[in-house]
C-alpha cells in the first residue's frame, strides 16, 4: 500500500497575539505529530523581576501582554497583598471589578469581531468582514471603544493603564468621573445584545470531545477577581494549591511551557470554562438571549467559545452599569500593608482564563522569586488535542481548507502568545 | 489615488503598540480608504508581499533570527518607523543586558538548551537605519494617527521633543515631586502621553524614554537629596526605557 503522508503547516499564525506556528503530520489517516509551536522570543520576566520592589511588580508584569495588562496587574497585586496582609476595601474591590470587566470587553470584542468571527463566515480579515457585515463590525467597534474608554477613565490609558497599584489605586477615582460613561448606556446594552445575537447565529462546526473545563467559581457574582478553582469533572481547590495540582512540561519545538492537571491530563481554561462552570451567575438577560437561540451551558466544543466570549461582553456591559451606579468613593485610594518577608499566590480570571501569580519577597519588599502561569500556556496541550481530534476531518479536506480549519481551531482559544512566552520559574517534571 | 502600502511587524514585545493601531477602531476603518495594511499578521491571514511604503516595527531585537529578519524589513520598506519602548530603547526585556542570559534561561526553563536567544535585547536602530521613532509604552494611538496623516499629505512627520513636565503644567497639575514628595521622571521624559501618571496621582516612570537633551543625572542627584534611596532611584531609571543611552548613564552611575 502506498504510504500516504499528509503534512499541514501554518508557518505564522495570523489573527492571534504573538508568534506561533502549527505542524500536523497524518500518515494513513492516523495522526503522527501535532505541534503548536511558539516562536515568540523569550523575555524572561520572572528572572528580571528578582530584585525589583513589590510596588513595581504590577506595572512590570502588565508588559507581558498589551491586550490584557489589567489581568497581570490584578493577579500580581492580589498575590502581593496576601504577603503584606492587605485586605482592600469593598469600594476598591468594586472599582477593580469595573476596570477588569472593561478589559474583558475590549479584549473579547477585539477577538470575536476582528480575529475570530471572520473564520466562521469565510473572511480573511476584519477589513473584508467590514465590507460584508458593516453593521456588525461598526457595532463591535463601538463596544470595544466603550470598554477602552472605561479603562481610560479609571486607569489613564487603555493599554498599560497607570492608576492601579498594590493595595488599590494611586488616587481616589471620583464618582463624577465615572457617571458620564453611562451617558449612552441603553444604546450600548442594545449593541451588546445584538453583538451576542450575531454570534449565536454563526454556523458552528459539529465536533464533540470530552474536555475538562477549569475556571474560578464565583460565589455571588460571575468570577473575575477571586474564587476557588473548579471543573466540570469535580476539581475543587484553593488558589494556593494551584502549583500542587498542575504538572509542567516543555516541548523542544516551543518557547512556551505547557500545563496539565496531575494524573488527569489536559484541560481548557478561559471564557468557555467560566461560562460552563458559572452559567447561573450570568445576568438573566444574557441567558435569555442565549436560550432563545437554542444554546445553554454546557457549550460542547471550543468553537463555541466565541459564544461564551460574546455572552461575557453583554454580561460585562450590564454589570459595569450596575457597579457604576452603586459605586461609592473610598475614603483612601489604597491600603498600605506591612512590608515583610513572605510568599503569596493569587489567581484571577484574565480574558483568556486563569492567570496565576506567585511571589516571594524579602524583608524589605524586594522580589526573591516569582512564578507566573498565563492561560494560553495552560491551553496549549488542549489545542494539540483538539487538532488530533479533528485530524480525520483535516485529512479529507483540500489543503487550503485544512490549513484554515487548523488555524481556526487554534483561534478558538484566543491564544495570547506574547503571554504564553512569559518566563516561568520551574517546577521540573521529573517523570 | 494609490493607497499607502503599510506593513506592521512584531519583534520581541507585548503586542500593545500594534494593538494601538486596532484601537483606532472606527478611525481605522476610515483610514483603510487611504492606507492598505498589506502586511499585518495580527489582523489578517492574507498578507501581501513587499515592497512597502512604510513599515511600523514593534519590539526589540533579541534572537539571531530577528537580526536577519529586520534587515529584510529594511530592504523592503521605503520608510521604517520604530514604535514603542521596545523598538526604540530595548524595552523591559533589555534588563537582561545587565545580567547573564544563561542564568536567566536556567531560572526560567527546565531545558534551557532548547531556548535560542541573544545575550542582549536591543532597539531596532542598533541593527538598521530607522527613519522615525515613535515613543511610549505603549505608543499613543493619536500620535500614531497624526503621524500617518502627516505622511498622507506628504509632510515630513514631526514628533514631540519636550518633557512630560510641559504637558503636566499645561494640564494644571500640581507637581508631585514638590507637593507630595513622590519621585517622578517627568522632568527628563519625552512628552506624548498627556502626563497621565501625575494626573492619576503618581510619578512618571519614564515609559516614553528620554526627552531631547535631558539632564537625568541632575534629576537623580536631586531625588537622592530629597531622601530617596539610591537603590530605588536606580530601579526608577532602570525600567521600560532603562537601556536608552541617557537613562543607562544614570543606571551605571548608581551601580548597574
Amino acid at each position: 500500500m502506498e504510504d500516504k503522508i499528509r503534512e499541514i503547516k501554518v508557518d505564522y499564525l495570523a489573527r492571534v497575539e504573538g508568534e506561533g506556528r502549527v505542524y500536523i503530520k497524518i500518515r494513513q489517516g492516523k495522526v503522527e505529530r501535532v505541534e503548536v509551536g511558539i516562536f515568540e522570543a523569550p523575555r524572561f520576566f520572572e528572572a528580571f523581576l528578582r530584585g525589583r520592589k513589590y510596588l513595581e511588580v504590577p506595572d512590570i508584569t502588565a508588559r507581558i501582554c498589551g491586550i490584557c495588562p489589567l489581568a497581570y496587574v490584578m493577579s500580581s497585586s492580589r498575590a502581593l497583598e496576601k504577603i503584606l496582609g492587605i485586605n482592600v476595601s469593598k469600594e476598591i474591590e468594586h472599582l477593580r471589578r469595573i476596570i477588569y470587566l472593561a478589559e474583558w470587553i475590549e479584549s473579547h470584542v477585539l477577538h470575536v469581531a476582528m480575529l475570530h468571527a471572520p473564520d466562521f463566515v469565510g473572511c480573511e480579515n476584519v477589513f473584508e468582514m467590514y465590507q460584508r457585515y458593516p453593521g456588525f463590525v461598526k457595532n463591535s467597534l463601538k463596544l470595544k471603544a466603550w470598554g477602552n474608554r472605561v479603562i481610560e477613565v479609571i486607569g489613564g490609558r487603555p493599554v498599560h493603564p497607570v492608576s492601579c497599584r498594590v493595595g488599590g489605586f494611586h488616587r481616589v477615582i471620583r464618582k463624577d468621573e465615572l457617571l458620564p460613561l453611562l451617558d449612552n448606556i441603553d444604546e450600548l446594552k442594545r449593541r451588546a445584545r445584538e453583538f451576542l445575537e450575531f454570534v449565536l447565529k454563526l454556523p458552528m462546526p459539529d465536533v464533540r470531545r470530552d474536555i475538562e473545563y477549569v475556571s474560578l467559581k464565583g460565589e455571588e457574582k460571575y468570577p473575575i477577581l477571586r474564587g476557588r478553582i473548579v471543573s466540570n469533572k469535580g476539581l475543587d481547590a484553593a488558589e494556593d494549591e494551584f502549583e500542587n495540582i498542575i504538572r509542567v512540561e516543555q516541548a523542544p519545538y516551543s518557547n512556551s511551557l505547557r500545563y496539565k492537571i496531575k494524573d488527569r491530563g489536559t484541560y481548557v481554561t478561559g471564557p468557555i470554562a467560566r461560562f460552563n462552570n458559572n452559567y447561573d451567575l450570568l445576568k438573566p438577560e444574557v441567558r435569555e438571549v442565549i436560550e432563545s437561540h437554542g444554546y445553554r451551558a454546557p457549550l460542547v466544543n471550543t468553537y463555541q467559545s466565541i459564544i461564551a466570549r460574546a455572552a461575557e461582553v453583554y454580561h460585562a456591559v450590564l454589570e459595569i452599569e450596575e457597579l457604576i451606579r452603586e459605586y461609592k468613593e473610598p475614603q483612601y485610594p489604597y491600603v498600605e500593608g506591612e512590608v515583610k518577608a513572605g510568599h503569596g499566590a493569587a489567581i484571577t480570571e484574565a480574558p483568556r482564563g486563569m492567570l496565576y501569580h506567585f511571589y516571594e519577597l524579602d524583608s524589605e519588599g524586594y522580589v526573591v522569586n516569582a512564578n507566573i502561569v498565563p492561560p494560553t500556556s495552560q491551553n496549549l496541550a488542549a489545542m494539540e488535542e483538539d487538532l488530533t481530534h479533528i485530524a480525520p476531518i483535516l485529512s479529507e479536506m483540500n489543503y487550503e481548507k485544512a490549513q484554515w480549519l487548523a488555524e481556526q481551531t487554534i483561534r478558538n482559544y484566543d491564544p495570547c502568545i506574547s503571554c504564553s512566552v512569559h518566563m516561568v520559574k520551574l517546577i521540573i517534571d521529573k517523570e | 489615488m494609490r493607497r499607502l502600502k503599510v506593513a506592521v511587524y512584531k519583534f520581541t514585545s507585548c503586542d500593545g503598540c500594534q494593538l494601538q493601531i486596532l484601537n483606532l477602531e472606527e478611525e481605522l476603518l476610515e483610514l483603510t480608504e487611504k492606507v492598505d495594511f498589506a502586511m499585518f499578521y495580527e489582523a489578517r491571514r492574507d498578507n501581501k508581499p513587499g515592497p512597502y511604503d512604510v513599515a511600523f516595527v514593534e519590539g526589540s531585537i533579541s534572537t539571531p533570527h530577528q537580526v536577519e529578519w529586520i534587515k529584510r524589513v529594511r530592504e523592503e520598506s521605503k520608510i521604517v518607523v520604530a514604535i514603542g519602548a521596545c523598538a526604540t530603547a530595548g524595552g523591559i526585556q533589555a534588563l537582561r543586558n545587565w545580567a547573564s542570559v544563561e542564568e536567566y534561561k536556567n531560572y526560567v526553563y527546565p531545558k534551557p538548551e532548547w531556548i535560542e536567544t541573544l545575550k542582549e535585547a536591543k532597539p531596532i536602530s542598533d541593527f538598521i537605519k530607522v527613519d522615525y521613532e515613535i515613543r511610549g509604552c505603549p505608543v499613543n494611538k493619536y500620535q500614531l494617527l497624526y503621524f500617518i496623516n502627516q505622511l498622507l499629505i506628504g509632510k515630513s512627520p514631526t514628533l514631540p521633543s519636550d518633557s512630560v513636565c510641559m504637558e503636566c503644567k499645561m494640564k494644571g497639575n500640581a507637581c508631585v515631586i514638590v507637593t507630595k514628595g513622590i519621585p517622578c521622571l517627568g522632568p527628563v521624559t519625552m512628552a506624548g502621553c498627556g502626563a497621565i501618571c501625575p494626573t492619576y496621582g503618581r510619578g512618571c516612570y519614564g515609559c516614553f524614554g528620554p526627552m531631547v537633551d535631558p539632564k537625568p543625572s541632575a534629576l537623580a542627584k536631586n531625588l537622592v537629596e530629597r531622601g530617596f534611596s539610591k537603590r530605588d532611584i536606580l530601579l526608577l531609571f532602570k525600567t521600560f526605557t532603562g537601556w536608552s543611552s541617557a537613562f543607562r548613564k544614570v543606571v551605571e552611575e548608581y551601580g548597574g
